[in-house]
């Protein structure tokens, strides 16, 4: 009996140190991080904002890829895509593609993709079939989208936002299993597949058959380990001892630790060391008093001084944001509203926010030493942050410090995430910093429909979280919607008008950039994009790949 | 005995079924909606949110009233059904537990076990020896006053990265897929040992400090005085005082084990290790009613088993208890 055992044992232990790859080659594996903070649970395209970070860009893949850099369109599956009229766009896809089953991928899967949200109102992008009338597939390879009422702007970011399902399989799915399934084992057409998960990590592995191999070239890494790493003390352990290649995290004390560990590599060598991804913007309650008043609002945006947030809180891993917002990338400032910003703009300004503050009848009556609302009432601003986000809360004790030194009573305030956001959506707050909707896109439009979602309703879920009302600005945001992207002079002429509004009524105020956080270690892959070889814009976040992520790992050297 | 026993299992079974409605109600209470924080995750266009949350809100049975919300609860709970977690969505609760306890029970019980009897007996030989008690009080009092998060931070710099001895995250190495082979069960091993470490020194502490007071108490107590003047051997007065002592630190165990299905989160978070405390305090910022009742109900049959056993126990180790209840006396 104990002989066998013996020999069963030995036997379990050689059969699984030869089996295959149960133990990864370093050279041959990427390990990254930033981008997943809870257990694996979701590789459902249906539903991207919980799916495991590379469902959409590793194993699902959009129409166009989007490069920020260049403010390009980068084909994918499809080969070219144009208007062909006012309302129709046709895209020609590429030939030979194939999903992870073989299966070849044709202009059905892509027809099949958008009408089976006309079929399930319930997915999320089933509002395109407001303004989408149909879709033709004159043959495999072209698919030709009728409009009813286009939405230029929209459509340029669903078509490299929309991940293309295979019509194979997921046709055969019941309603409820497309909307709640964890798909998992997903089969997409990506560069990479699912290989397996445990509870802290998600590992891929390079798919050799990927139509791209001949079309961009292969990506390096053979395997990709995601993590989730649950505190920072430990993602900046493991960069150190060059565990963990390439990070997305925010990372305090990076610009020191880069003088001692030159193998830790950012965008920029020197300040702000990363890219600018997305603007904090702190909303103003427009429906309370005194915030409805756009005069309290416009003095106020003199008294913020994001630079010192940006030095003191961020150690210059962020830049101060421009007057509307603007990221610093090419696809929006082409559009940047110079005029408005020229005659309307502000800047920090203690001096000049008093002076508006006194014109404004916002004078200290009573002497406690701050200042009272014309009607003599007291007032306080109370900036809501969500507890536990420490370089967010750092800067709103400081711009609460700048309120009071104009005279504005004003206090930081930390609700736990979950009434954060139920304060905000459901518009039971004074002032809150946010940035859910101001992310690099394609067009400052997002921004914008996001600043000033409409229609006001009881709850505002993405967006316009003041409930700052007005039609004509409303109704400008829907035209910049349906202006043609490349009429660069037409859109900026609505934008001027936007930015117009935007900085006399000041529903918010635009503070500072986030940052693309990135740092890679140079330890193991090398030829990380950079200032200095813009390659690729270097993002893992979930939903973000098909923005410079997939163009990395293509990019990478050893 | 047997009415004895009767009349603290109803009570038992009342106490679950209020403990269980507790657990139901409260997660309920906290201020905030969590379909609103599921939507707020995603960064997509505000058209898609608004969808999105009135199809989640009915998906999860959000929009009925409350009452009806607690009969389903129940009636799923017979079924075994704990819901889905929403911060996990949309995976089962019982899959997320199943995933993440073995881990926080693979560092807890040990760790618990461990400290309890190296502690009990380092207490008991402290309580007995003056010169090394006033060298190691101090120290236990240190060692039980570290937080976690401190001692772990401290072990993971040390051991983890200056002297790169220990790894410092994750429950295996991110390069290895689970499997049977010493390779696997050594780099397990080396992952476990400073999360161990962190938690069994700070436990000791506590334990022996625990034990070495009650130790003295009894040594003063007046049996031990009595069986002194009578002529008795050292040796036999140490092992009364020890089986006296150690009574409430039976307690204290069996109630430390009943909760160790909660996890121990500033640990997981400092070696970033995959166990349920970690996603339980998630859970609770998520407000994941389902996830928290889930685990809360865990813990609710923990602390209860582990009281029914310390009842049980008690009867066994303790004479007078057994004779009283028994009528005997």
């Amino acid at each position: 009996m104990k002989k066998v055992f013996i020999f069963a044992l030995v036997l379990l232990i050689f059969s699984s140190m030869f089996a295959a790859d149960v133990v990864y080659k370093r050279d041959e594996t990427l390990y990254a991080g930033g981008g997943m903070w809870a257990p694996p649970s979701n590789w459902s395209p249906i539903t991207p904002w919980n799916a495991v970070t590379g469902t959409v860009g590793l194993l699902y893949e959009t129409l166009f890829n989007y490069d920020p850099l260049t403010d390009t369109l980068i084909p994918w599956l499809a080969e070219s895509g144009k208007w062909t009229s006012n309302k129709t766009y046709e895209i020609k896809l590429r030939k030979g593609m194939t999903w992870h089953d073989g299966h070849p991928l044709t202009s059905k899967d892509v027809k099949f993709t958008y009408e089976l949200a006309k079929q399930i109102p319930e997915i999320y992008y089933s509002p395109v079939w407001n303004w989408l009338a149909k879709i033709d597939t004159p043959d495999d390879y072209t698919v030709v989208f009728t409009f009813s009422s286009p939405r230029y702007h929209e459509w340029s970011y669903d078509l490299y936002q929309n991940p293309i399902l295979p019509e194979h399989i997921w046709a055969k799915k019941s309603k409820d299993d497309v909307l709640t399934g964890a798909n998992e084992k997903a089969i997409g057409s990506g560069a990479y597949l699912f290989e397996t998960y445990g509870t802290d990590r998600m590992i891929y592995l390079r798919n050799d058959n990927w139509w791209g191999n001949k079309v961009f070239g292969q990506p390096k890494p053979k395997r990709i380990v995601y993590l989730t790493v649950s505190s920072n003390n430990v993602a900046l352990g493991m960069i150190m001892k060059g565990e963990l290649d390439c990070s997305n995290f925010f990372l305090p004390g990076i610009p020191t630790l880069k003088k001692t560990y030159t193998d830790i590599h950012t965008w920029f060598d020197k300040e702000p060391y990363m890219l600018s991804d997305n603007t904090a913007y702190l909303f103003f309650n427009t429906t309370i008093k005194p915030l409805n008043d756009p005069n309290l609002r416009r003095a106020l945006a003199y008294a913020i001084d994001p630079t010192i947030i940006a030095k003191n809180v961020y150690e210059g891993q962020v830049l101060p944001s421009n007057n509307v917002g603007f990221l610093p990338i090419k696809g929006w400032m082409k559009f940047y509203p110079e005029n408005a910003v020229k005659q309307y703009g502000f800047k920090y300004d203690p001096k000049t926010a008093r002076s508006l503050l006194d014109k404004a009848g916002y004078k200290d009556v009573n002497k406690d030493g701050y200042r009272e609302a014309p009607d003599g009432s007291k007032f306080k601003i109370e900036i809501s942050v969500p507890y536990g986000w420490t370089d967010w809360m750092e800067s709103a004790k400081i711009i609460a410090a700048q309120f009071v030194q104009v005279g504005i009573n004003a206090e930081a305030k930390f609700p736990d995430y979950s009434k954060y956001n139920d304060d905000l959506i459901s518009g039971k707050f004074s002032a809150a910093i946010s940035n859910s909707g101001s992310q690099m896109t394609i067009s400052p439009w997002t921004s914008f429909n996001w600043l000033f979602n409409s229609p006001i309703s009881e709850n505002m879920y993405n967006g316009n979280f003041g409930k700052y009302n007005n039609q004509k600005l409303f109704d400008l945001v829907t035209q910049l919607n349906s202006t043609p992207m490349d009429d660069t002079a037409a859109n900026k002429k609505v934008i001027e008008q936007i930015a117009e509004i935007f900085l006399k009524d000041m529903p918010a105020i635009p503070l500072w950039y986030n940052g693309m956080w990135f740092e890679a270690s140079t330890q193991v892959w090398k030829g990380w994009p950079s200032e200095k070889t813009p390659y690729a814009y270097p993002t893992t976040w979930g939903g973000r790949w098909q923005t410079g992520g997939v163009m990395m790992l293509i990019g990478l050297k050893q | 005995m047997k009415k004895y026993l009767g009349t603290k299992i109803l009570v038992y079974i009342l106490t679950f079924v209020f403990a269980v409605t507790l657990d139901w109600l409260i997660p309920r209470f906290m201020p905030g909606n969590p379909i609103l924080v599921l939507v707020s995750r995603f960064s997509g266009l505000p058209e898609s949110a608004r969808v999105m949350y009135s199809y989640l809100t009915k998906a999860f049975g959000l929009d009925q009233p409350l009452w009806s919300q607690y009969v389903n609860f129940w009636i799923a709970l017979f079924k075994g059904d704990l819901g889905i977690s929403i911060y996990l969505y949309p995976r089962p609760v019982l899959e997320v537990l199943k995933m993440a306890i073995p881990y926080s029970l693979g560092l807890m019980i040990p760790s618990i076990l461990l400290s309890w009897i190296v502690g009990n007996n380092l207490g008991a030989i402290a309580a007995r020896r003056k010169r090394l008690d006033s060298i190691m009080l101090p120290i236990m009092y240190f060692i039980t006053g570290a937080p976690y998060l401190w001692l772990g931070m401290l072990l993971a710099y040390f051991l983890g990265v200056v002297w790169d001895i220990f790894p410092i995250a994750g429950a295996y190495s991110f390069s290895l897929r689970p499997h049977l082979s010493w390779l696997f069960v050594g780099d397990f091993l080396k992952h476990w040992i400073l999360p161990f470490l962190s938690l069994f020194i700070v436990q000791i502490g506590g334990w022996a400090i625990g034990m070495r007071n009650m130790v003295i108490y009894e040594l003063e107590n007046n049996y031990v005085r009595y069986l002194e003047t009578l002529g008795v051997k050292r040796k036999l007065i140490r092992k009364y005082a020890f089986r006296n002592a150690i009574l409430p630190q039976v307690t204290g165990l069996a109630l430390q084990l009943g909760t160790v299905i909660a996890g121990q989160v500033t640990t997981e978070v400092v070696f970033s290790y995959p166990g349920i405390g970690y996603i339980l305090t998630q859970g609770i910022l998520n407000q994941d009613y389902f996830l928290i009742q889930g685990c809360f109900l865990f813990i609710i049959i923990g602390v209860l088993i582990a009281n029914f056993t310390v009842d049980l126990v008690y009867m066994a180790l303790d004479p007078r208890i057994r004779f009283s209840y028994g009528g005997e006396v």
